[in-house]
């Protein structure tokens, strides 16, 4: 018996070392650029980080919902593309010449902002009937939305003669509203932040303490068993994708104004990087399995990470691979979690 | 009076009449068993009752009053309750969670996850099952999540409660725990419609038996009343002069010898050594949980080894894989036909030569005329009842489709086989053919090694019994005239 015991508590530190090798892989990371350079860890370099991680943080909240109903959005970075450009276009400065709407008046920024986030909202309900009332995977819907966005795009951008045009040159007021900050003494804490923190707290909220986001988790987890008590499931997972829709359509308002432009490419696999927040956060492909705090902590791990690699000027080419093989390495530890070993 | 009346219901699907007039009459206070072979309507009959499918027509009546359930919500809401047998659970989440999914308690827009966790232990409370409303339901074990079902039912105040196939994974103990409970809701005036095809249990724990066959009614009767034998005879609607075919095959020398063979993943198999004479069929007998799946498929190679060592014939084997366990003359026949044994959207001929490919095979190149009479082979010495090989086997009965796959693994030229569960989900009279299989195989001396969890058909075929409890061999028992049903369950009960 004694033998077992000892066999049992060798083999939970080796699962230890297994479960969390991706932790420990990041952290190492994190320390290498920190020994490279020091000024890795100033305050204003994490407040940089954490400002660039806001928009990215809204959408990977807003994939993350869908990943626990089994699914995927391969449209959010696409959607995030489309509202910031229409944003964009109608929060330009109003002494800039060659505006887009030339005689457009000034107008509040709640209307640009309401635009948005009713595009986004329109772009989540195509994705959740798809899934909920035509049956189809996640991955094809949101493959087709994904194009469906982009083409819209260019439509909007194109000004024939002159063809896409980047729209830059934003109104003072939007420019403060995204890149204004709070002077806390030592600290000067961006308004990014506090948006995203604001909508965690709002999100965080509705996955734990309402019906919606028990009944997301069960539909995720077994929606056979869902559906035999008496859970609406096409109303649930149609809400659950016009809330993503939501997300990406406010992170569309808040990202033109963040980089200062709004192009065609805007949001260019953003998608990704949200899925790939998610898997690292430990939201679980399986479905009915993730926190908040999870996917807030995969993205924040991912932009150091991403920040770090262009701070000790690592080639974006290799970015790339070990990009890679992060989302890789996430996702076998995931799927080894509910592997029987025979 | 009747607390739930069915009466003349008709349900069809497209090309097939799944009810035709069916009729059920539960009174409360009762147990009401609701039996016939697979096919005979009681599920669909219970849909319709439970609002998943919509009949075509008849009366439902509760308490005197008609009514027409939309879904299974409004049946819940109702006072009817089903646990199904592939109980349908979240398992990621915990047990308050799965008892309120579906209308979880709010205040002001907001769950109130205090008031459910009260209300769940109260419910729990009542189906004696002591374990915490936040425990997660991937951590009990499965009789636990069945009377999590059960409690759940209990919550929503049922009148009617159905079970389907409520033991087919308990053991003894937690058997008595079920029925107890059963017992208990009985008492306080629940209508128990109780499916399930083990014929000691019905006589047992009900009061009434209805029978269904085709879709039809066929009787109903009070249980003291009826035999296991009047029962199926009804069910199968002829007489069935015997449940198993007369035994007609002669042991003798050692086939293969299984010596301390234990399985690298515990808890599974420990140092386990039994023996296996040729023409003999060696039953496995045991409780859920007690590793007999795991002995068949570690002698398989299709578990890791620890160690241990088999021989087949007097020559060492190693079995690394099911590769090299069909090469040393070995087949195992899975527990869950269709998701391990058949390929549904695949017709017969693919599905009786699959396991043997290496055969058909000159350079890569598969030989269709060759693999088309080995179908035929199998077709005819099996006797599956089918229209020919290009039939998609999904499209078989559970029997028909055992017997391909039986098929498959002669075509292999085993020397063992090992059978797992080989006649679950089986009628009665199909049931029969199968252990006709199984015997003339024994008498062209095969060894046969077959798990089972019906005692009676362990019984009925064996020449001995090896029961297995906690992974262990508990012990071997030889199948003469002093044996009894007790002493095995004596045996099985030795490691837990």
């Amino acid at each position: 018996m004694k033998f077992l015991d000892k066999s049992k508590q060798s083999k939970s530190i080796g699962e230890f070392l297994l479960n969390y090798s991706l932790y420990i892989v990041l952290g190492l990371m994190i320390l290498a650029f920190i020994i490279t350079d020091i000024n890795f860890i100033s305050v204003n370099n994490i407040t940089n980080i954490l400002s660039q991680a806001s928009t990215r943080g809204i959408l990977a909240l807003g994939a993350a919902g869908l990943i626990v109903l089994q699914g995927t959005d391969l449209s959010s970075g696409r959607i995030l593309g489309l509202t910031a450009i229409i944003s964009a276009s109608l929060l330009q400065s109003a002494t800039y010449a060659s505006r887009m709407y030339p005689n457009l008046p000034v107008l509040p920024l709640i209307v640009p902002f309401i635009i948005a986030v009713c595009v986004g909202a329109i772009f989540g309900a195509i994705n959740g009937f798809g899934v909920s009332k035509l049956k189809i995977h996640a991955f094809i819907v949101t493959l087709g939305t994904q194009l469906i966005a982009y083409g819209i795009s260019c439509i909007y951008i194109d000004r024939p003669p002159l063809g896409a045009q980047p729209i830059a040159n934003f109104d003072s007021r939007y420019v403060e509203f995204v890149n204004g900050s709070i002077n806390l003494g030592f600290i000067r804490l961006p308004y990014l932040i506090i948006y995203l923190a604001v909508i965690a707290v709002i999100m965080w909220f509705i996955w734990n303490k309402t019906v919606l986001g028990k009944n997301m988790f069960a539909i995720g987890g077994n929606p056979e068993a869902a559906a035999v008590s008496g859970v609406n499931l096409v109303k649930n997972i149609m809400i659950i994708f016009i809330i993503s829709g939501v997300l990406y359509g406010i992170a569309g308002f808040l990202e033109a104004g963040r980089v200062g432009s709004a192009t065609s490419n805007t949001g260019i696999n953003y998608d990704l990087d949200a899925i790939s927040a998610c898997v690292v956060g430990g939201v679980s492909f399986a479905g009915g399995i993730g926190t908040i705090p999870g996917v807030l902590l995969g993205t924040i791990i991912l932009q150091f990470i991403n920040y770090g690699l262009n701070f000790v000027g690592v080639s974006p080419y290799w970015q790339y691979i070990i990009k890679g093989l992060i989302i890789i390495l996430a996702v076998s530890i995931d799927v080894r979690k509910y592997l029987v070993k025979k | 009076m009747y607390l739930l009346e069915m009466k003349d219901i008709n349900k069809s699907f497209p090309g097939v009449k799944a009810l035709d007039n069916a009729c059920l009459y539960v009174k409360p206070h009762t147990v009401h068993a609701l039996m016939g072979e697979n096919g005979a309507g009681k599920s669909t009959l219970m849909k319709c009752l439970f609002g998943v499918y919509q009949k075509n027509s008849g009366i439902i009546k509760i308490n005197d009053k008609e009514v027409n359930f939309k879904n299974p919500k409004q049946a819940l809401e109702n006072g009817v309750a089903m646990v199904h047998q592939e109980l349908n659970q979240v398992l990621q989440r915990s047990v308050a969670d799965n008892i309120w999914l579906g209308r979880y308690i709010k205040n002001l827009g907001i769950t109130d996850d205090k008031k459910m966790y009260d209300e769940t232990k109260k419910a729990l409370e009542r189906v004696d099952l002591d374990i915490s409303p936040d425990t997660k339901m991937s951590r009990l074990s499965v009789s636990q999540r069945q009377m999590v079902e059960i409690a759940k039912a209990v919550s929503y105040n049922a009148k009617i409660l159905v079970l389907d196939e409520p033991t087919s994974s308990l053991t003894s103990e937690e058997v008595e725990h079920l029925f107890r409970i059963i017992n208990k809701l009985k008492e306080e005036g629940c209508g128990i419609i109780y499916i399930s095809h083990k014929m000691e249990e019905i006589l047992r724990i009900s009061d009434e038996v209805t029978i269904m066959r085709d879709g039809k009614w066929i009787d109903t009767e009070s249980a003291s009343g009826l035999t296991t034998d009047k029962i199926i005879s009804l069910m199968v609607g002829r007489t069935l002069s015997k449940r198993f075919p007369p035994k007609n095959n002669v042991p003798r020398g050692v086939l293969m010898s299984v010596k301390n063979l234990t399985a690298q993943y515990q808890p599974s198999v420990i140092n386990a050594s039994f023996e296996l004479r040729k023409g003999e069929i060696l039953g496995v007998a045991g409780l859920v949980g007690s590793k007999r799946t795991e002995l068949l498929e570690l002698i398989f190679g299709i578990r890791t080894k620890k160690e241990g060592e088999i021989y087949l014939n007097g020559k060492k084997v190693n079995n690394n894989g099911a590769k090299s366990a069909i090469k040393n003359g070995f087949a195992l026949l899975t527990e869950e036909r269709r998701k391990t044994g058949i390929f549904g959207g695949m017709n017969l001929n693919f599905n009786s030569v699959i396991a043997n490919l290496k055969n058909y095979s000159s350079f890569g190149v598969l030989n269709g005329r060759k693999m088309q009479s080995d179908t035929k082979w199998v077709m005819e010495s099996m006797r599956v009842k089918a229209p020919n090989e290009k039939f998609f086997i999904r499209n078989l009965s559970g029997g028909n489709q055992q017997k391909v796959i039986i098929g498959r693994w002669l075509l292999t030229k085993p020397d063992v086989l090992l059978l797992d569960e080989p006649t679950r989900g089986i009628d009665v009279g199909a049931k029969y053919e199968i252990y006709q299989l199984i015997l003339n195989l024994a008498k062209e001396e095969k060894g046969i090694i077959m798990v089972s969890s019906e005692m009676p058909e362990l019984i009925g075929i064996c020449d001995k019994i090896l029961v297995m409890s906690g992974g262990r061999v508990a012990g071997i028992l030889e199948n003469d005239q002093y044996l009894t049903q007790e002493k095995i369950m004596e045996l099985a009960a030795k490691y837990v």
